[in-house]
């Protein structure tokens, strides 16, 4: 099935997608906003600094998401020799990095006036922490490599190596005592966050997800266009 | 369907997942002593020993708990089942409340005394506007 597989068709719609992804996204992005930092409430206990949380929560959540994505990407590739899954796992490897930043850095932000600390080496943190790495050790694989099939296997390694830590990142806040306060939201359990928060943190994770797939699409586009022009390097 | 390569890459893959998550289950397992960031009051009580090791205590402040004498802010760390005293002096973060979580830093003096060189406010996982919490109280 992954055969019929066809860079110019692909190509066709990935030079012209992002234009309207943009489009979709400021949208999103402006009503999330909005909701966000204007309509939704203040929180009983931590006041305005609740409002970071509409940023952390998604950007960890895609975070984790691109990284699982990527690993089943590279999986995938490796097991039926198809070269297109490593180059779609390449681009969107670094929307994943820099969410995964960016929730690192709001939740030290956050830290700071609710915890009293920005810093604190519990299980949760630290273990988002390793993910920023093994993001790191990806991206800076696919440029030390020159050989293509050498880049496969290294960033597969790399890509499982670091999964593993996905779930621990998940379920850190269950299995030991951390710092970080456990999951408001659950899917099989009622939430303990009230809707009037939930709403806003829905649609600035849709938001994010755009934007993750904005960059995919522009990054997976420029690699297109590199097999293009090269005319060697065929999927 | 899929020929022999594929299936034995299959398999590789799989069982280096497998060989993986379980050792680095193991390792976790083994280290729990250091990956747990504070201990309860009653751990405390079971096990700790009373050393110069620093360590953090965790759990909730106990209601009408919070003394403040001159400089020391004296409170007491219960989960319910222990308790812990507390002394500390320096500033408190601005959640740190009675009934609601704390991580103090510091060094056990005693099975039931605790100096504190530093306090965290832990903070749960409820979030609601300030009026649904009024109608919650008020129920």
């Amino acid at each position: 099935m992954f055969k019929y597989f066809e860079p110019n068709k692909v190509f066709s719609i990935t030079s012209k997608a992002p234009k309207y992804v943009l489009i979709f996204f400021i949208i999103i992005v402006s009503i999330g906003l909005i909701e966000a930092l204007i309509l939704s409430p203040e929180d009983y206990k931590q006041g305005n600094s609740v409002r970071i949380m509409y940023v952390h929560v998604p950007a960890a959540w895609i975070s984790l998401g691109i990284f699982s994505m990527i690993t089943f990407l590279s999986i995938f590739g490796y097991i039926f020799k198809i070269k297109n899954f490593f180059l779609i796992a390449k681009s969107f490897a670094p929307s994943g990095f820099v969410f995964n930043i960016i929730a690192l850095v709001t939740g030290s932000i956050w830290g700071k006036p609710t915890w009293g600390t920005w810093w604190a080496w519990d299980a949760r943190i630290t273990s988002m922490l390793i993910l920023m790495f093994f993001y790191a050790l990806y991206l800076i694989s696919w440029r030390i490599y020159e050989n293509k099939d050498q880049i496969y296997k290294i960033t597969l390694i790399i890509t499982i190596l670091g999964f593993i830590n996905v779930p621990i990142t998940k379920f850190s806040v269950d299995w030991w005592n951390t710092l970080h306060q456990p999951a408001s939201i659950n899917i099989f359990t009622k939430s303990s966050i009230h809707e009037s928060m939930l709403f806003p943190l829905a649609i600035m994770t849709a938001a994010f997800a755009l934007f993750s797939l904005l960059i995919f699409l522009m990054k997976y586009n420029t690699e297109l266009i590199k097999i293009k022009n090269k005319g060697l390097d065929r999927i | 369907m899929y020929g022999r390569k594929v299936k034995l890459r299959f398999f590789f893959i799989f069982l280096a997942i497998v060989t993986l998550a379980l050792s680095i289950f193991l390792i976790l397992k083994s280290l729990e002593e250091n990956v747990v960031y504070f201990k309860s009051p009653s751990e405390i009580k079971i096990d700790a020993e009373i050393d110069k090791k620093k360590m953090r205590v965790g759990g909730m402040v106990k209601k009408n708990s919070i003394k403040i004498v001159s400089q020391d802010v004296k409170f007491v760390i219960t989960d319910f089942k222990n308790e812990i005293n507390v002394v500390y002096s320096g500033a408190v973060p601005n959640l740190f409340q009675e009934g609601k979580g704390v991580v103090a830093e510091g060094y056990l003096k005693d099975r039931n005394f605790f100096l504190a060189t530093k306090i965290l406010a832990k903070h749960d996982e409820n979030y609601m506007p300030p009026e649904v919490k009024e109608a919650l109280e008020g129920k």
